[in-house]
């Protein structure tokens, strides 16, 4: 059965609970969906931060957000997936990301979901720019998050 | 051949430059080449585009300097992402 794949990269916010609702295929199987929400920290170890600004490199973003959920959906089998990424200038307690997984079991759409976090993080052509008490700088790439990601490559 | 060339965030920034245009010799073009040929238009050219982490991509693939170029190709350079 094909999986059902939906991805939006937009500026403007989301319901999260509609998208939540809209996720299950209608045609029922999925007795699980896992769903993760990403929000712009007001603060962190170098002090408060006033906004974040995405950049994106369109077409090329929605192309990769789509092969890392086909990869999720022929790895754990899902029914649904859906990937929806802001850009553009957000402010602390924003929502950036939001990913839902639906699957016939809870272990997949978990892990999936965790997947598919990981793999957008260091794949999508996505950049943070942030204002803070700090100045203005570009968000550096973490090793943490590539870490991450490589726990995901078979052995 | 003619290729488009894009270039992205703090890449975008320091090059001053967003996107141009590459006329190119038609045989045997790689991604590679193309970035040797704009390493040479000035020291933030070859600054930024010897970067060890900078990411290449041909129409919207991550590619490595290796990978061949056909006419109408979009390239982009741009540094490791942070989106999520």
């Amino acid at each position: 059965m094909d999986a059902v794949i939906d991805i939006a990269v937009l500026r403007e916010d989301f319901d999260p609970g509609a998208l939540q609702e809209a996720l299950p295929p209608a045609s029922g199987g999925a007795g699980a969906v896992a769903t993760f929400t990403g929000y712009v920290r007001g603060q962190d170890d170098r002090g408060a931060l006033n906004w974040m600004e995405l950049e994106h490199y369109p077409g090329m973003t929605e192309a990769s957000l789509r092969r890392i959920a086909d990869e999720a959906c022929a790895r754990w089998g899902l029914l649904a997936v859906t990937i929806v990424h802001r850009t553009g200038r957000l402010f602390p307690g924003e929502r950036i990301v939001w990913v839902g997984t639906a699957a016939m079991h809870r272990g997949e759409a978990f892990a999936a979901c965790e997947f598919l976090m990981d793999y957008l993080k260091t794949r999508a052509p996505l950049w943070k720019r942030e204002s803070g008490e700090w100045g203005e700088t570009w968000v550096e790439a973490r090793d943490s998050d590539s870490d991450r990601a490589g726990r995901w490559q078979a052995p | 051949m003619e290729v488009a060339v894009l270039f992205f965030a703090r890449v975008r920034e320091d090059l001053d430059c967003d996107r141009l245009q590459l006329a190119l010799a038609e045989d045997g073009q790689t991604v590679g080449k193309v970035r040797e040929r704009l390493m040479l238009r000035g020291p933030t050219w070859e600054r930024v585009l010897s970067e060890t982490n900078l990411v290449a991509a041909c129409n919207h693939e991550v590619v490595d300097d290796s990978h061949r170029l056909s006419a109408g190709d979009e390239i982009a350079f741009y540094p490791p992402v942070t989106g999520g």
